[in-house]
């Protein structure tokens, strides 16, 4: 049985039934508990796991990091909820120094079994600060591994795993979606980290995307088929460790790939992919990579910018005609 | 700072294990700056040489599993957590045979069989990951204290001041201890503050800190008993201020010009291994007969760590992929 659920409700369940699992796994930041989560995600996990494991934290996501990795080493698995990745900017020195080195440092003695959660992307008008995507910055190191979905199914199965992975997980949502809704079984299951996931199947061209670049990538795939171009697209869904090999069947079969990327052009998501398919699909290509990425600027606040800045249907599907040379 | 004898109010097992500790550290770090030297040692490298005082007067006020995480100028206080002195040796060769077989060299030793948790190079990073071990401490309803200890460089880092505040906020059982050895690399404690009293930081938190004299292995065994005391009942953190001095440079690289010879002299006097041995000795608390046995056997074994860290085998190269994930079967790029 499956019922809808919303992506703020699949990613509740998600930490609740893992909550109810296993008594290590406790959620910790800012305005989790009392206040019932900034976005909602964590609404009455209070009550239902008390103070002890729902732990409100004050505005210093550089400590409270750092004590979600010092919780970690001994024992613990502690969920970090970040309001926006880009108040982890902060935090980055326990994330990449701290979680990410710990077993390497301890040649294997201590692992850091954490997840560090939160919206990433632009939200609106929200001006430079609170408008980036952080998938590639992470991804960079290694050590942690990245999560990046908007899907209410894979979210809830995918955080359960992230949450019982012995490694640092670096878990990225977004605020416009966490109303976004879909079919989410009611029974338990789980998504192994590191698949990704053809969400719809074609055969002219291969669309990479992930988070909610995702519904940009479907909503031009749609229009695509109006013209009767048939695009395959996949879904990352993790982004460290990537699942090259989907990538590198599907370009096999079209021959052609867009990738529709909210990182920033310069060494972001869509610099690896291109360099990964260059390598193993090389005879494969009927045409050069295209990607769309955000614009190499820093996002301002009125509308105009964010129309200007983020990938849209319209530029996928000119970058897929691009690829096509249609 | 003068540093008195007291009549001792400790057994002959206290004071000839403080000795031993203390002596053990100094020999081993004269011995790393030695083979430094002689370029068998590599990298960024922090000696502990007249600071041994804070290790041995805090190993004999613990319990056996209280975690202790600290910063990267870590030999004496491994050697004290129990990593012995060929593991740690063989480190600073790079030797798999190594603490971390080779991968963390001078500022990472780890020992989690004693809840050592090493180790680390970010100034003041390891501060807030102090007060979430305790946390975890508190959490599985231990009686543990963590003790999180930096120098007085962190003092001045933001995540110190974040750590402080939670770690109240949740009472959480840490003790705190500041090395102030008077300099954060080439810069005194005065230059980089208007607050010079380092303890007083704490009284912003609302949270007992104390100033205590570093150079005397008594008193610092007293502070510990103090502070993990209050931390245990679940009264929450205690800040210790431990006022000591390093001989030598910051770190091997630095001939530490920024000070004054006389000012150096001045602590060589109030030396902790050199009291400690006069106070065994005057107040006859052993022979000359039972320390002369401890700097034998302390002699052979850094001599013996030397050995085996020279005949130890080096890691192979496919030894660098390993523990960067406990996922075994992680798909690493070419």
């Amino acid at each position: 049985m499956s019922r809808i659920i919303t992506l703020r409700d699949a990613l509740r369940e998600a930490m609740s039934e893992e909550m109810r699992r296993d008594e290590n796994v406790l959620l910790m930041g800012e305005e989790v508990a009392q206040y019932n989560g900034a976005y909602k995600v964590s609404k009455g996990m209070l009550d239902e796991f008390g103070a002890k494991r729902v732990i409100d934290t004050p505005i210093a996501e550089l400590g409270f990091a750092g004590i979600g990795v010092g919780a970690a080493l001994n024992g613990l698995r502690p969920i970090v909820e970040f309001m926006t990745w880009n108040f982890a900017v902060l935090a980055f020195d326990q994330i990449v120094n701290g979680a990410a080195k710990y077993l390497h440092m301890s040649a294997g003695q201590y692992n850091c079994p954490i997840v560090f959660r939160g919206p990433s992307g632009a939200a609106g008008q929200l001006a430079q600060q609170h408008s980036q995507t952080f998938e590639s910055w992470m991804a960079n190191v290694p050590g942690v591994k990245v999560v990046s979905t908007t899907d209410p199914y894979d979210a809830k199965g995918l955080m359960k795993s992230a949450i019982r992975d012995d490694d640092p997980v670096c878990f990225m949502e977004s605020e416009v979606a966490y109303a976004d809704k879909g079919e989410v079984p009611e029974e338990e299951y789980l998504i192994p980290l590191g698949l990704a996931d053809i969400k719809r199947y074609g055969d002219d061209v291969t669309i990479v995307s992930y988070n909610k670049m995702m519904k940009v990538a479907m909503s031009a795939a749609e229009e695509l088929a109006k013209d009767g171009i048939s695009a395959e697209v996949v879904d990352l869904r993790t982004i460290r460790p990537m699942d090259y090999d989907t990538i590198i069947n599907s370009v096999k079969k079209t021959n052609r790939l867009v990738v529709v990327d909210e990182s920033w052009p310069f060494a972001g998501v869509s610099s690896e992919i291109s360099h990964q398919v260059q390598r193993y699909a090389f005879d494969y290509l009927d045409a050069p990579i295209v990607r769309v990425n955000a614009k190499d600027t820093s996002l301002g606040y009125s509308s105009v910018y964010v129309e200007e800045y983020l990938p849209n249907p319209k530029r996928v599907i000119e970058a897929v005609k691009q690829a096509m040379y249609v | 700072m003068k540093t008195t004898v007291k009549k001792s109010k400790y057994s002959k097992k206290t004071y000839l294990e403080w000795y031993r500790l203390m002596l053990l550290i100094r020999r081993f770090e004269e011995k790393t700056l030695m083979m430094y030297g002689q370029q068998k040692i590599r990298g960024f490298c922090h000696v502990y040489i007249g600071q041994e005082a804070v290790a041995a007067g805090m190993m004999s006020a613990l319990k056996p599993l209280d975690p202790i995480i600290t910063a990267y100028r870590v030999h004496g206080i491994a050697l004290a957590k129990g990593i012995s002195a060929n593991q740690v040796m063989a480190e600073l060769y790079g030797k798999v045979t190594g603490n971390v077989k080779g991968k963390g060299g001078s500022m990472h030793y780890y020992n989690k069989a004693t809840q050592f948790y090493g180790g680390n190079g970010i100034v003041g990073a390891q501060i807030p990951q102090g007060a979430g071990i305790a946390l975890a401490e508190q959490y599985k309803g231990t009686n543990n204290v963590c003790v999180t200890m930096f120098g007085d460089g962190a003092a001045r880092q933001g995540a110190l001041y974040e750590a402080f505040n939670m770690a109240m906020t949740w009472k959480l059982p840490v003790v705190f201890v500041c090395e102030n050895n008077g300099y954060a690399m080439g810069t005194s404690v005065e230059r980089t503050s208007n607050v010079h009293d380092l303890y007083k930081i704490g009284a912003a938190f609302d949270m007992p800190s104390e100033a205590v004299d570093g150079m005397s292995v008594e008193t610092v065994h007293e502070a510990f008993t103090k502070a993990t005391k209050h931390a245990r009942s679940g009264k929450g953190p205690y800040f210790l201020e431990l006022k000591t001095y390093r001989y030598k440079g910051h770190s091997v690289s630095d001939p530490g010009k920024y000070r004054k010879k006389e000012e150096v002299q001045e602590y060589k006097d109030i030396d902790p291994v050199k009291v400690t041995e006069k106070a065994i000795l005057s107040q006859k608390i052993a022979s000359e007969k039972d320390i002369q046995k401890i700097k034998d056997a302390i002699k052979e074994e850094v001599a013996a760590a030397v050995e085996f860290a020279e005949n130890s085998p080096l890691p192979t190269p496919e030894e660098l992929y390993k523990d960067n994930y406990v996922q075994e079967d992680y798909p690493f790029l070419d």
